[in-house]
């Protein structure tokens, strides 16, 4: 098979195996799987960044969770439909990331992880001072009315395991053949030659600021939209989203599952999910465990679990 | 009308006056060697022209235009290719992929990126440049993996994929043997033809062979510039840097 084929049979056969998964899956891992894919997408915009153009961001939780609220206050407050709410939020997360950036890539390396940590937490902070419309912490649960709505001539409602798994599962093909597309054209070559040599790049006639500018974009973009997502799949949104900890775990998702791979942060997302929620359901100190594993696959796996299989079996691996 | 021309081009660091108020003047279609000991401001001279060190005073002019003011990206996109003294290649991609980066953005000068490239016509470059620095055969390896003198020929690949109408060699040869060396010449030669060249290298037989006018530097500023033969006999020189 050339490298192209192997590359369709294998990233078309994860999607068609999630999409068997929903008919053998008890409800409880439905359930979690939809949540799965829809911080896959996360994973996939944060990878977007960190793993093809190599900026580390501390404070991706900002994006997500302008998904997450430019959802979900319309809809809560002012009853917007929820396409049109989805459609808002990622678009809100796109405008943001574009303007962090044109300030944040002023800075690199240490610099530019502090500084987007640090608009992340004026972010976070943001949505606790105005409780008076996010109720903070408390946060917000949609209606399930809200959550029922005509498409195309569909009566849809996210309530509903089915739609909500497969709006996930479409959600999720959607950002990795964006994600698969980007890096494989020219505009994703030159995302990776910054990656490995930021200097050589602009020597070849590329303004190199831009490339970062528009990665971020993006980036932010499908950061947005997995929020976004969120909130209409599983009707909650709270302040905790926008917390530091949801800059560190799409993060950690693609270090464990493969960074600079379109594979990689679902493993890592998956991978991640499961070993909390397994752990935790048989002892109160599981995060000991979970820093083992993570130890281990530092170890053993450095580049990720995908990052590693491509390094020393499968070169062809986007 | 010179092609390239510097107006007391000067850059320092800190206290030190790498370049010192340089007037050079390069005509179209000439190969230049700029010679010089080491330390004597060769590479700040071409760093200056190619964008990648911004001036302290002076001018630049190319082909007619004032680029003192512009970025390296759009040196490159009006022609001035520099190739790096220090292999900067990117060492965890093909050979392929390496020239692909510049073929790409040599077949999109005039509109972005994402705007319709003929895929067909990127990769015949790639191949064309491969070809003509004798890498062809290796394209699918690492970069990183080859040998240190294969590497600046790779360099010269990504120049001419650019397609240059300056093209800055540093130390090309530096790692070649003398078949290779040979061939390199040629090689400079034919792309001679429809560019500029300024060439700064340490092999005075290279230099021999290939210029047709010498510039030499010693302390940041120009002490000679003549033809071969002139910058032989010329007594200065022979002091500052031929040794005699």
């Amino acid at each position: 098979m050339t490298g192209r084929a192997r590359v369709w049979v294998l990233h078309g056969g994860v999607i068609l195996l999630l999409f068997l998964l929903q008919f053998v899956l008890p409800d409880y891992h439905h359930t979690n799987v939809a949540r799965i894919m829809v911080l896959a997408t996360y994973a996939i915009g944060y990878n977007l960044l960190i793993g093809y153009t190599g900026l580390l961001s501390l404070g991706h939780a900002m994006f997500f969770a302008t998904g997450l609220y430019g959802a979900g206050l319309p809809i809560y407050y002012f009853g917007l439909h929820p396409v049109a709410g989805f459609l808002l939020g990622a678009l809100l997360a796109l405008v943001l990331a574009f303007v962090v950036g044109l300030i944040v890539l002023r800075t690199s390396g240490v610099a530019f992880m502090i500084v987007t940590m640090m608009f992340a937490q004026a972010f976070f902070l943001a949505t606790l001072y105005f409780n008076g419309v996010t109720r903070g912490d408390e946060g917000l649960v949609l209606a399930a009315e809200a959550r029922r709505f005509g498409f195309l001539g569909l009566d849809l409602d996210l309530a509903e395991p089915a739609t909500r798994y497969n709006m996930a599962l479409s959600l999720f093909t959607g950002a990795l053949l964006i994600c698969l597309a980007l890096v494989r054209s020219p505009l994703g070559r030159v995302m990776i030659a910054i990656r490995e040599n930021e200097e050589r790049t602009r020597m070849l006639g590329y303004n190199a600021r831009d490339y970062k500018l528009l990665a971020l974009s993006l980036s932010g973009l499908l950061s947005g939209a997995a929020g976004a997502a969120y909130v209409l799949l599983f009707a909650y949104m709270g302040s905790s989203f926008a917390a530091i900890q949801y800059s560190i775990l799409p993060l950690l998702w693609v270090l464990l599952g493969g960074i600079g791979t379109v594979i990689g942060p679902l493993i890592g997302t998956a991978l991640m999910f499961y070993l909390i929620d397994k752990t935790s359901e048989v002892m109160q100190s599981y995060l000991i465990v979970v820093g083992a594993v993570l130890v281990a696959l530092v170890l053993f796996f450095p580049k990720g679990l995908a990052g590693t299989l491509r390094q020393r079996y499968a070169r062809w691996l986007p | 009308m010179s092609f390239l021309r510097t107006e007391a081009l000067s850059r320092s660091f800190g206290g030190l006056a790498a370049v010192a108020g340089v007037d050079l003047s390069v005509e179209p279609g000439e190969i230049r060697a700029i010679i010089g000991p080491n330390g004597a401001g060769k590479t700040t001279l071409v760093s200056l022209i190619s964008g990648r060190v911004p001036p302290s005073s002076g001018r630049i002019e190319f082909d007619g235009d004032d680029i003192t003011a512009l970025k390296p990206w759009e040196r490159v996109l009006r022609g001035i290719v520099y190739t790096f003294q220090i292999t900067s290649i990117f060492r965890n991609l093909t050979l392929a992929e390496n020239v692909m980066l510049a073929a790409q953005r040599a077949a999109s000068r005039d509109q972005p990126l994402w705007r319709g490239l003929d895929d067909r016509a990127v990769t015949q470059a790639v191949d064309a440049a491969l070809e003509r620095v004798g890498l062809a055969s290796r394209a699918q390896e690492l970069a990183g993996e080859l040998a240190y003198g294969h590497q600046r020929l790779l360099e010269v690949a990504m120049g001419l994929a650019l397609r240059p109408k300056l093209l800055i060699l540093d130390e090309p040869t530096q790692g070649l043997s003398e078949q290779e060396i040979a061939d390199f010449c040629a090689l400079v030669r034919s792309i001679a033809m429809d560019a500029t060249i300024l060439l700064i290298e340490h092999n005075m037989d290279v230099v021999m062979a290939l210029a047709q006018r010498i510039t030499v530097m010693n302390n940041g500023a120009l002490l000679a510039e003549g033809t071969p033969d002139q910058i032989m006999n010329h007594a200065e020189v022979q002091r500052a840097y031929l040794g005699t």
